[in-house]
């Protein structure tokens, strides 16, 4: 962070506020007005929340991401849990609307005991999360396709489906407004609580930036790790049940999730290996990739060059980081 | 630190890990022990341990290379879609012709070093995180590969189906060229300047750039190894598949696979200690759990839970000694 000691002119001080700016709300901007460009209906209201109800998995998932990169871990379980969570869901419901709040609250607990064991795995037994959350990756997706014996069916009950479905019609204004998107309001809004304005995400940071000073000043290091990872398990199942909203049951709901998550949030500026990051970014990146991703369908892209496009965007965005911290020291 | 004193170093440290034995001992005492509990004698014989020596082929040479990025401090989540694409670009270049076989390996191995330049220019040139750098490279090619081919393409001819299904007697092929491979990447590591300074890139980056060494080609130079192995992976698999498709390295988890494989094997995942005995040791492991729930019948699900818990168990127990906070 650049803090400049000597007198701030007016000038300079607009140059320091426009600096600020997270670099990822300018390209979800421009991305999103090339799209409306495009396709004009993405900018009347209904549009954008339209839009906005699609992104909020993926910036649910990469608001509990971030937490965990903050810390200087990865979490590569995510995915993996998202589709235990569908697939979970509509084996706990089987069909039956009556079961759905306690099938939530199951998949919730399921979440946690996976983020725990996520948490405890790198805290205490100090295995790299990279191997930790993999290990967890593989193992959740086995169970996931055991519960289901490998051929989910059915689908989830609507009561279920409604976070990721339902929309209230004739709003004022906005025309339409998806449960989604209060969904997506409320967990980035705790989220953000949470990193930044509590002493928990000072001290996540703190992990983050260097554990061992963060231990000798007096930091629970481990109990700090173990609730980040739980967090990113919680956002995890949070956005497995919005997606059960979305689509049928299929066992591949969650695929190649943590890696969109952990996209989103270094194209919204987060370092890798901790330290740095702030939840706009993080929410502004998973808006991003989203927009990158509807632009591409639009112009007609083959589904798989999408990938390409992320891998592009996820270089260029690291390597711009990179780029900035040695100009800027 | 000279160059003769980083080898000796490396040298010590590498006579001093127990793990690549211990692991082979392990792995022969779970082989020999299920074999015997589930009565599955014939798998003690010569072609059952064949068997189990051809399970590792694929995966082992993968992690030969991933042992040098590794060590090198890097990583390279790239490998499973360069498998792909290896494979794919083989089986459309032969086109089942004989006399296509040494142009498609060429263009392999090619299209191979020239993504390790790219991965290694990107992490020590643009300074991008090695994770990010590989993974983005890894779906670039993805993307590219599954937009052109959808299914299998193209066909090996009989003459390039030896390479997975020929035999020197009883040894195939395969078996001796992963041992081969194997050989050669030890005596790298440990006779050459290139060996050395990698081991002294990956314990200290500083340091090594202090001492003169051009970390950044031996970056590239890790990256290049890594990537073509990784191709010559993907030519054994549209050898033994007879064809390539899009999805045969991301289908075998070989990113995620290799990496658990080198760690196992004893090597560091910050870098700059292990070798490719343990890697090796890592991949029999590996290769054995297959074996050993195959022959107990395990289903295929349960499989892939028991998988992920060895995996963290095997790591946890070098890193548990550790005192080091990780992330």
């Amino acid at each position: 962070m650049t803090i400049a000691l000597k007198e701030i002119g007016p000038r300079s001080r607009a140059v320091a506020a426009v600096r600020r700016i997270n670099v990822a709300v300018v390209v979800f901007l421009a991305f999103y007005l090339a799209i409306g460009l495009l396709q004009p209906a993405y900018l009347e209201p209904a549009g954008v929340m339209n839009f906005l109800r699609r992104a909020a998995p993926l910036a649910i998932l990469a608001s509990g991401q971030l937490f965990v990169l903050v810390s200087g871990g990865f979490d590569l379980s995510v995915g993996s849990l998202v589709t235990l969570t569908v697939i979970g869901g509509s084996m706990l419901t089987a069909n039956d609307p009556s079961k759905t709040w306690w099938a939530i609250g199951a998949l919730y607990g399921i979440g946690l005991v996976v983020g725990l064991i996520n948490g405890a795995v790198v805290a205490y037994l100090r295995t790299p999360s990279i191997i930790a959350t993999l290990g967890t990756l593989l193992s959740v997706n086995g169970a996931a396709m055991m519960w289901s014996g490998g051929s989910p069916r059915g689908y989830l009950p609507d009561n279920f489906r409604m976070f990721g479905r339902f929309v209230f019609h004739d709003v004022p204004v906005i025309k339409i407004f998806p449960v989604a998107i209060v969904v997506l309001a409320a967990v980035a809004g705790l989220a953000w609580w949470g990193l930044h304005a509590t002493v928990f995400g000072r001290r996540v940071f703190a992990v983050g930036d260097n554990a061992r000073a963060a231990q000798l000043a007096g930091v629970r290091v481990e109990f700090v790790r173990l609730c980040v990872f739980a967090i990113s398990a919680l956002s995890a199942v949070t956005a497995g049940v919005m997606l059960g909203g979305f689509g049928g049951v299929s066992v591949d709901v969650g695929r190649g999730l943590e890696l969109q998550a952990i996209a989103a949030c270094v194209v919204g500026g987060v370092q890798l290996m901790g330290g740095r990051g702030a939840l706009v970014g993080a929410v502004a990146g998973a808006l991003t990739l989203t927009a990158l991703f509807t632009l591409l369908t639009l112009l007609g892209w083959p589904q798989p060059l999408k990938e390409t496009a992320q891998g592009l965007i996820l270089i260029a965005a690291v390597a711009f980081g990179a780029w900035r911290r040695r100009r800027g020291g | 630190m000279s160059d003769a004193e980083a080898l000796r170093l490396t040298q010590v440290e590498r006579r001093g890990s127990t793990a690549p034995l211990m692991l082979l001992v392990g792995s022969v005492a779970l082989y020999v022990g299920v074999a015997l509990w589930t009565g599955e004698i014939k798998m003690l014989e010569t072609d059952g341990l064949i068997g189990l020596l051809q399970r590792m082929v694929a995966l082992g040479v993968v992690a030969l290379g991933q042992t040098f990025a590794i060590l090198a401090g890097s990583i390279d989540l790239s490998v499973a879609n360069l498998i792909s694409v290896a494979a794919v670009l083989a089986s459309f270049i032969m086109q089942g012709r004989a006399e296509m076989m040494l142009p498609a390996v060429a263009a392999v191995l090619a299209v191979s070093a020239l993504v390790g330049v790219v991965n290694g220019a990107l992490i020590s040139r643009l300074q991008v995180n090695p994770l990010i750098a590989t993974l983005g490279v890894g779906l670039i090619l993805q993307g590219l590969l599954s937009a052109s081919f959808t299914d299998f393409a193209g066909s090996v001819p009989r003459e390039f189906q030896a390479v997975a299904y020929g035999a020197f007697g009883v040894v195939p092929y395969s078996v001796a060229g992963l041992f081969v491979l194997a050989a050669l990447c030890a005596l790298t590591l440990a006779t050459t300047r290139f060996g050395a300074h990698l081991y002294a890139l990956g314990g200290n980056a500083e340091g090594a750039r202090l001492a003169g060494i051009r970390t950044d080609l031996v970056t590239i130079g890790a990256h290049v190894v890594c990537s073509l192995m990784a191709g010559v992976s993907g030519l054994y698999l549209a050898s033994r598949l007879r064809s390539g498709a899009p999805w045969v390295g991301r289908d075998g988890v070989y990113d995620l696979e290799s990496i658990a494989v080198v760690v196992i094997g004893g090597t560091l995942l910050a870098g700059g200690r292990g070798g490719i005995w343990g890697t090796l040791a890592g991949v029999l492991l590996f290769a054995t759990l297959d074996a050993a729930f195959n022959m107990m019948g395990v289903s295929a699900y349960p499989k892939l839970v028991l998988r992920g818990a060895i995996v963290i168990a095997a790591v946890a127990v070098y890193t548990m000694r550790t005192r080091d906070p990780v992330a």
